[in-house]
């Protein structure tokens, strides 16, 4: 069960008590002329329309498909992705961790729900949940098989805890089958799961 | 401080349960409330430190029990209050009541959001030498303090590999007090699992933090 469940199950009132107390937060915060409640519409609408996964999936399919690219990703990726004009800003210090035969690379936030927002939008809500913070950095076999995901017995897993303010975004391994793909119908198959590493891109052809 | 946002290897909280097409909110309210903190921390009100130390704060039951946007409601207006930007009275009458305080920044105008939507810049000149070098091996010291830190419990004590060197940042456990950014070099130092968790660990995992070079000593 996710969180959010909770408030809904003890709301007996049209008006939840913590929606009554927003908006009277932010009422009181617009009479004293703190917030423009359009500048808050306007924060709220980047966040529904423009950022979100298809970033980062953009960054990952030019990746695979532009050596010269990966490189520099690998070595900035704030300043190779700030060559990109199509992708929305990001800001500095991202790192982009390569998933490869040897090693998966898998990213949490134990102390809170630090997260790359400008490549994948807001985390979901089992990222900022308890199981998947306590749980990912002891037993991370063990939360991928909650995602039915599986690695191979000896490969390494290496877990990212984004303790600072570094963001870290998984380039995840392209799958076989797409050679001669365009950039485009890459990024179809890069899945917000992938770039977090709790997931693989998808494979051509097998249900979404 | 050892609250319960310090979640790494507890034990106890169930499966990670994805939900399927998952909406970018769950409320309006949930959206209201994103907006108005990266408002208020644009307007100069809080740094992001700050924040995140109000919702460690909040106690362990309520921690727990509330959905993630809750934590930053509560954190948020305890915030508030506190840096005397609103009052315990207006709270409860839900309208201003006295003279608003100066914001260091002014208010967020619609037409600078499209500015505050990249996240800020974190990194500082250095005021000293790293004393690091990548492939050093160092220890997580074994600290406690009761204020804001970035230092899991989890890593300390053990002896990890400084793998990267991300230059010198913004030091959290001095921000989130505002005792100012006090820069200090930030390293990823990656743990083996079996040195974190014994026999009980994934021998084939790795683990690593960000670390700020206070929190960590020489071997």
């Amino acid at each position: 069960m996710s969180e959010h469940h909770h408030d809904h199950d003890h709301d007996h009132s049209e008006l939840s008590e913590t929606e009554l107390r927003v908006r009277a937060l932010e009422t009181i915060l617009t009479e004293k002329g703190y917030v423009e409640p359009a500048a808050l519409d306007a924060i709220i609408q980047a966040y529904e329309t423009k950022i979100g996964p298809h970033n980062g999936a953009r960054v990952v399919a030019k990746a695979w498909t532009d050596p010269a690219f990966k490189q520099a990703l690998l070595e900035d990726g704030s300043k190779a992705i700030g060559t990109l004009g199509h992708v929305s800003r990001v800001g500095d210090h991202l790192v982009v961790i390569e998933n490869t035969p040897e090693r998966h690379n898998m990213v949490v936030c134990t102390l809170c729900s630090c997260y790359p927002w400008e490549m994948l939008g807001l985390p979901p809500v089992w990222y900022k949940a308890a199981p998947y913070r306590s749980r990912a950095v002891k037993d991370p076999r063990g939360v991928l098989a909650d995602f039915d995901v599986s690695l191979p017995k000896d490969m390494e897993i290496r877990v990212w805890d984004s303790t600072a303010e570094t963001r870290f975004l998984v380039l995840p391994m392209r799958p076989e089958g797409t050679e001669g793909w365009s950039e485009e119908q890459l990024a179809e198959l890069v899945t917000r799961d992938s770039m977090i590493g709790t997931g693989f891109a998808k494979t051509p052809g097998a249900p979404s | 401080m050892n609250g319960v946002h310090d979640m790494g290897g507890m034990d106890g909280f169930g499966k990670v349960e994805a939900e399927p097409n998952e909406p970018v909110f769950h409320a309006a309210w949930e959206s209201r409330v994103l907006a108005m903190v990266r408002a208020m921390g644009a307007a100069g009100a809080f740094n992001i430190d700050t924040s995140r130390f109000y919702r460690e704060t909040i106690p362990p039951h309520v921690y727990l029990s509330s959905s993630y946007y809750k934590k930053w409601f509560l954190g948020l207006e305890e915030m508030l209050i506190e840096k005397g930007y609103l009052t315990r009275e207006e709270v409860a009458a839900g309208h201003a009541m006295q003279p608003a305080k100066a914001l260091k920044h002014g208010k967020l105008a619609l037409g600078d959001v499209e500015r505050t939507m990249v996240r800020g810049k974190f990194a500082r000149p250095a005021p000293a030498p790293a004393k690091f070098n990548i492939g050093d091996r160092v220890r997580a010291k074994n600290i406690h303090p009761a204020t804001h830190t970035r230092l899991p419990r989890y890593v300390r004590g053990h002896v990890g590999v400084v793998e990267l060197n991300h230059g010198c940042h913004v030091f959290p456990d001095s921000a989130a007090m505002e005792l100012g950014e006090n820069p200090q070099w930030l390293y990823t130092v990656v743990f083996e699992g079996s040195d974190l968790w014994g026999a009980d660990g994934d021998p084939t995992s790795k683990v690593s933090i960000d670390a700020f070079e206070p929190y960590l000593d020489p071997i």
